[in-house]
């Protein structure tokens, strides 16, 4: 068992044709073979794409005709910020059930209007500004680097997508390894929150322990808090580390990510941090010491 | 991006709300023309910096005179003063820090007969993900305040983003202000175009503090902070023209022309770090160990080298770095890509402080392998923890 993705899932690249989405469909088929069943462009369809390994995929003209052709069940999104939206809401209307979202750069208006249609839709997007996810040794999406999984027993949730890549890192090295690993992005407006994954986590017999990884601004970690109480209750429980980035952030600026802002006296890692410890978790004051803390966490 | 007041109330305007008739004023010569054209017998005359407080703030300048940011004339003559004693000289206010923001420019504008005074604001609201209006009568004042004092003095109302501002929308935000009358019949004009403006621009914060009720009834549009998502100025040209330079840290702006993430801070580590939550966690470790980082940097996905040399090169004009950590755990960024980027802003910059890289993740291996060899004295780093012990070390030895 994993989550969202193994290595049955169907893959399609909206965007393959560009450098970046070229560049990480290679690394996907690269990774434990992922089934990577081709992608979209507008003029383009009809023509074939060749892969570094010799594999030709087809190149579709729209997603509609991708799904109906390949039956695929996820997307891949790398199109430019001004079209990414749009990008969006046509995986959405052609009922693809995980749309993943690795633009950088969205308006936060097209992501309020896409909400609004994902709710009333079919499918799940995770991201936009996101490194997507992994189920470790079978599939791939996004742009996370596959050579520091490891097959193993912690499930990895974050808004920040190199601090996954830490937080993965340093689990394969403490030899925990990982189920899945699961990018949710930075942007104030997303497709996933934590307690969406969460909740797949805790009910994933292969995910042992959890490590979340949080950052300023907003209340997702303060409402993912309040839901592992609740759950915690309901007797549903596991170990689970966390980190907050963003401590010494200053108030009123935005850090990088545009949901990454302490304003209005809210979203401060302080508050986070206790919220975290109150539901149980233990927070690592060091971001390079994830991996050692659940170590030590699983040793009671 | 944020923009002045005159700017946020032309933008305003230009959608049919309600505003005082104004004269923007960026050298003496323009007063006249406010004089001649703005009717008195009151006349407001406002500095014009992308900080709040204006109204409560003090100059520096002894020949400014006591009064704050924001002055009452009530004659021609009041008016020439006032703008002689604020322009170009620096106005300290709560969000300016102590040495406060230069008055470059001032905005004159009609006085108003106040009634009432609101307060109106609209952001994107994280926890619907929809833009949501908040209100209040308790307008003049510091919302942070009245949200911890009296919330219950506070409407938050989301907006559906298919239905826009409907009747029934505006029916709460009317009763949420008390507003009723002719003061009714201009909010359920106000609130769509308020909303028509706040998308169709892209803000991703309108702030109007206050609103007044005037005394004849009707509802004006006194002040207003408006700030744009940067991520979709792109599609407005019209909005980028009324960005100030002058108002930003010119290592900023310069970062921005690289479109590199970029915050100047107070200590002494210069940052370079790809993506924004390595880039926080990484000052956050900083400190742990007992320093300060210089700045924040996220390089971001895909840079190519010229974009890691030209961030290189900003930081190093801080006088104030001590030392550089280089942070790169790469997924769509390639190692060997930053190593190349480092190097050759290394050998361009003459580099005199220490320097560490911590190269993680795609191409790694290559990445290591062209620091090596390079030549130059760079100290490598297996982790983070490694590397910002190495940083502070360097740094403090130095």
């Amino acid at each position: 068992m994993s989550i969202l993705i193994d290595k049955n899932t169907k893959v399609l690249t909206q965007g393959m044709t560009g450098n970046t989405g070229s560049f990480h469909t290679n690394q996907a088929l690269a990774y434990f073979g992922t089934q990577m069943i081709g992608g979209t462009h507008p003029k383009r369809g009809g023509e074939m794409w060749k892969a570094d390994n010799g594999q030709e995929l087809p190149i579709f003209a729209t997603v509609a005709e991708a799904k109906e052709k390949t039956g695929c069940d996820a997307s891949v999104i790398y199109v430019p910020p001004p079209g990414a939206a749009a990008a969006i809401e046509e995986a959405i209307d052609a009922e693809i059930p995980l749309i993943v979202c690795i633009t950088e750069g969205v308006p936060v208006l097209d992501m309020v209007r896409v909400k609004a249609k994902l709710e009333k839709s079919k499918s799940r997007l995770i991201g936009p500004n996101c490194p997507g996810l992994i189920t470790a040794n079978e599939c791939k999406i996004g742009i996370m680097p596959g050579s520091i999984f490891k097959k193993g027993s912690v499930g990895v949730v974050s808004r920040s997508g190199t601090l996954t890549y830490e937080a993965v890192f340093q689990t394969t090295q403490v030899g925990l390894g990982q189920t899945s690993a699961v990018g949710i992005g930075g942007d104030p407006v997303k497709g996933t929150e934590f307690i969406d994954v969460l909740e797949m986590f805790l009910a994933d017999d292969e995910t042992k322990s959890i490590i979340m990884i949080g950052e300023i601004g907003g209340s997702a970690e303060e409402d993912a808090a309040q839901f592992l109480i609740d759950e915690a209750r309901k007797g549903r429980k596991k170990p689970m580390v966390g980190f907050i980035a963003g401590r010494t952030a200053p108030k009123g600026r935005t850090m990088g990510h545009a949901g990454a802002i302490v304003s209005g006296g809210k979203g401060d890692a302080e508050s986070k941090i206790a919220a975290m410890e109150a539901a149980g978790i233990r927070v690592s004051p060091s971001p390079a010491r994830l991996g050692t803390t659940m170590v030590e966490v699983l040793k009671g | 991006m944020n923009i002045h007041e005159y700017q946020a109330k032309a933008v305003l305007k230009s959608f049919g709300a309600p505003v005082a008739d104004g004269v923007p004023v960026l050298s003496l010569d323009d007063v006249q023309k406010a004089v001649d054209t703005l009717p008195g017998p009151l006349w407001v005359v406002k500095s014009q910096i992308h900080a709040g407080g204006r109204g409560k703030g003090k100059f520096v300048e002894p020949d400014a005179g006591e009064k704050g940011g924001v002055r009452l004339a009530f004659s021609k003559e009041a008016v020439f003063e006032n703008a002689k004693q604020m322009l170009g000289h620096h106005l300290v206010t709560a969000q300016t820090g102590a040495g406060g923001k230069q008055v470059n420019r001032l905005y004159i504008e009609d006085g108003a007969d106040i009634e009432r005074e609101l307060y109106l604001s609209m952001l994107v609201d994280r926890s619907t993900s929809r833009v949501a209006f908040m209100v209040s009568t308790e307008g003049g004042m510091d919302i942070e305040q009245v949200a911890h004092d009296t919330p219950e003095k506070i409407l938050t109302l989301s907006i559906d983003p298919f239905a826009g501002v409907t009747d029934a929308d505006t029916a709460k935000l009317n009763a949420a202000l008390k507003l009723d009358g002719v003061a009714a019949e201009d909010g359920k004009k106000l609130f769509p175009i308020l909303y028509k403006a706040f998308t169709e621009k892209d803000m991703s914060l309108l702030e109007v503090n206050p609103l007044i009720v005037m005394k004849d009834g009707h509802l004006r549009v006194l002040d207003a902070k408006v700030s744009f998502d940067g991520n979709a100025l792109f599609r407005h040209p019209d909005i980028v023209a009324l960005r100030d330079k002058t108002e930003e840290d010119e290592k900023e702006i310069e970062a921005s022309e690289w479109d590199l993430a970029y915050i100047a801070l107070d200590g002494t580590i210069g940052c370079m770090v790809n993506g924004a939550g390595l880039a926080m966690a990484t000052m956050d470790i900083i400190k742990l160990y007992g320093e300060e980082p210089a700045n924040f940097c996220d390089v971001g996905g895909g840079a190519g080298k010229e974009k890691v040399a030209a961030a290189f090169k900003i930081i190093m004009k801080d006088p104030n770095v001590k030392g550089i950590l280089v942070n790169i755990f790469g997924g769509i960024m390639k190692c060997d890509v930053i190593a190349e980027g480092v190097i050759a802003a290394v050998k361009e910059t003459n580099l005199a402080v220490p320097l560490v890289v911590r190269l993680e993740g795609t191409n790694v291996d290559l990445g290591k392998k062209i620091i090596a060899e390079s030549g130059l004295n760079v100290i490598p780093a297996d982790d983070l923890d490694d590397a910002a012990q190495k940083i502070v070390n360097a740094v403090k030895g130095a």
